[in-house]
């Protein structure tokens, strides 16, 4: 290349090269060796040891989305981050959370965000979810080799479909092989208690005040059987982190509300320490 | 074997510097202003998807006249240039300065190789401030010139007459809707000093608004927002406007 982004003389020929509206074909096109993907990997023996995030869970109502997500990464037995963050916007309309090794999903949380801004720019239009959601997918099987030693990263996909005018959810396999719930999924360590709780509160007719409560309360669950989740930490004043996605778009609750659902649910949890019962029939 | 005749080089640069600019000035001018709460972007523009404005970064834009699929290669490689740098560096160092500068070695390389046909293409790099003193407007004529402006500007066969008329009338701190009310005025005159109609739908108005929450600032403007924003006290417009125009005219 005669030129790269460092200096600031003409555009190199691969920018004005007409193309694919894709930043990552450009990318592995221009400069290669930054992409995740194709990086060199040196053998190792045994796991490598590095923080992992936990617990996601996103649960559909009539007119949206909730994507939310505990708070705690961990390093083996130990807490590396009690206030990490692993749910980010994609765009206007779609959320990723992220499970798995958390340096690794937190880049390509940047670079799938990214992706999507670049083609939303190049072509003046978005992307369907359904694209969206395919887009994420070859990201997590271009990160398959380091997944095989053991640095996965997992994401659950949330968005408001505009064609559709309703929310969906896909949760992914570390393959990349990508599936559409229905109602309620979870991802990461503490899913398989964050999907019981959810199994039993589920209804199709969710308001949005309900939903968000819904992933707090299943969010509690998973940090009460799965010492790698987190649970609300009222000394600290750190909670969930809960973002709606609907047809006004992507919105962060607060820490005010995010509190105030938490301590909600802390305080039944103190009457009745295992939470709302489902009736038996 | 013909021996090549001698051009001076003052002469090969007149001749492509006059083949640039007739080839600009076959398109409508557009113009960019400074209102209040951002920049405005204003133009006629037929076509619903074929953009003259759009999105760069999150607090720049671009503008561009000319010819299209020249400028349109220009665009795309500015995103790339900018999502690239954000890539790799962050959001914030990439900058409208930064943009007009590797603009402006982009077209002047081209407008000197005597193998390359120069381009037929006047730019327009904006980037949105804080606050009015922190914005950015730099003007790319077709030869890697850079100019910077402040308040108004016009690019496009008609940019003279245009910008003259905005340099007598743009304030500082206008609403959107006083600055885009301006703007279609100084559009809609021609060269012979008469005055021809535009309407709303043949326009292509775009924002950067620094008031919006969102880290990305550009927002096009189009259907009821567009009409109300023209709409506006036009009542009031008017009368301030035949107020003015015995000592402006």
């Amino acid at each position: 290349m005669e030129a790269n982004t460092r200096s600031t003389g003409r555009l190199p020929a691969a920018f004005l090269t007409p193309g694919s509206s894709s930043f990552m074909d450009f990318l592995s096109e221009h400069q290669p060796e930054l992409l995740p993907g194709n990086r060199q990997l040196p053998p190792t023996q045994g796991v490598v040891e590095a923080p992992h995030g936990t617990t996601i869970v996103a649960v559909s109502f009539p007119g949206g989305v909730v994507l939310a997500g505990d708070r705690r990464a961990t390093m083996g037995n130990v807490i590396a981050q009690r206030d990490i963050e692993k749910v980010f916007p994609a765009d206007e309309y779609s959320a990723v959370g992220i499970a798995g090794t958390a340096g690794l999903a937190v880049e390509m949380v940047k670079l799938f965000q990214l992706e999507l801004e670049h083609f939303e720019k190049v072509e003046g239009v978005q992307l369907s979810l359904e694209g969206k959601a395919n887009r994420l997918s070859t990201m997590i099987r271009s990160n398959l080799g380091m997944a095989m030693q053991g640095l996965a990263v997992v994401p659950l996909f949330a968005g408001y479909d505009l064609d559709r005018a309703k929310g969906r959810i896909f949760s992914y396999d570390v393959t990349g092989g990508r599936s559409e719930e229905q109602g309620y999924a979870a991802t990461g360590s503490g899913s398989i208690f964050a999907r019981g709780a959810m199994k039993k509160l589920f209804r199709d007719d969710l308001t949005e005040d309900e939903a968000t409560t819904l992933v707090v309360q299943a969010l509690y669950d998973a940090a009460d059987d799965d010492s790698a989740t987190g649970g609300p930490d009222v000394a600290r004043r750190i909670y969930p982190i809960v973002t709606v996605i609907t047809e006004d778009g992507y919105r962060r609750l607060t820490e005010d509300e995010s509190s105030r659902i938490a301590r909600s649910v802390l305080e039944r949890r103190l009457e009745q320490p295992d939470g709302p019962r489902a009736s038996l029939l | 074997m013909s021996t090549p005749f001698y051009v001076s080089p003052q002469q090969a640069m007149a001749d492509r510097a006059e083949y640039a600019r007739k080839g600009i000035a076959r398109g409508r001018s557009l113009v960019v202003l400074q209102y209040a709460d951002g920049i405005v972007f204003v133009g006629e523009n037929p076509s619903r998807a074929l953009h003259k404005f759009s999105e760069i970064y999150d607090r720049i834009g671009f503008a561009a006249a000319g010819k299209y699929n020249e400028y349109e290669n220009l665009r795309i490689g500015g995103v790339r240039y900018a999502d690239l740098r954000g890539y790799t560096y962050d959001r914030g160092d990439v900058t409208a300065r930064g943009l007009a500068n590797v603009y402006a070695q982009t077209l002047g390389t081209i407008f000197s190789s005597a193998g390359e046909k120069p381009y037929e293409v006047e730019l327009v790099v904006a980037e949105v401030g804080e606050t009015p003193e922190g914005d950015q407007i730099y003007r790319l004529p077709h030869d890697g010139s850079i100019v910077d402006e402040h308040g108004s500007v016009a690019v496009g066969g008609n940019a003279e007459l245009i910008s003259s008329f905005l340099d007598q009338r743009h304030q500082d701190g206008m609403t959107l809707s006083e600055a885009l009310k301006l703007a279609v005025q100084a559009l809609s005159r021609e060269s012979n000093g008469s005055q021809r109609e535009i309407p709303a739908e043949r326009l292509e108005v775009a924002v950067l608004d620094r008031t919006r929450p969102q880290k990305r600032k550009f927002k096009r403007i189009t259907g009821g927002q567009l009409s109300r924003l023209l709409a506006e006290g036009t009542t009031t417009q008017t009368e301030s406007e035949s107020a003015e125009d015995p000592e402006g005219e």
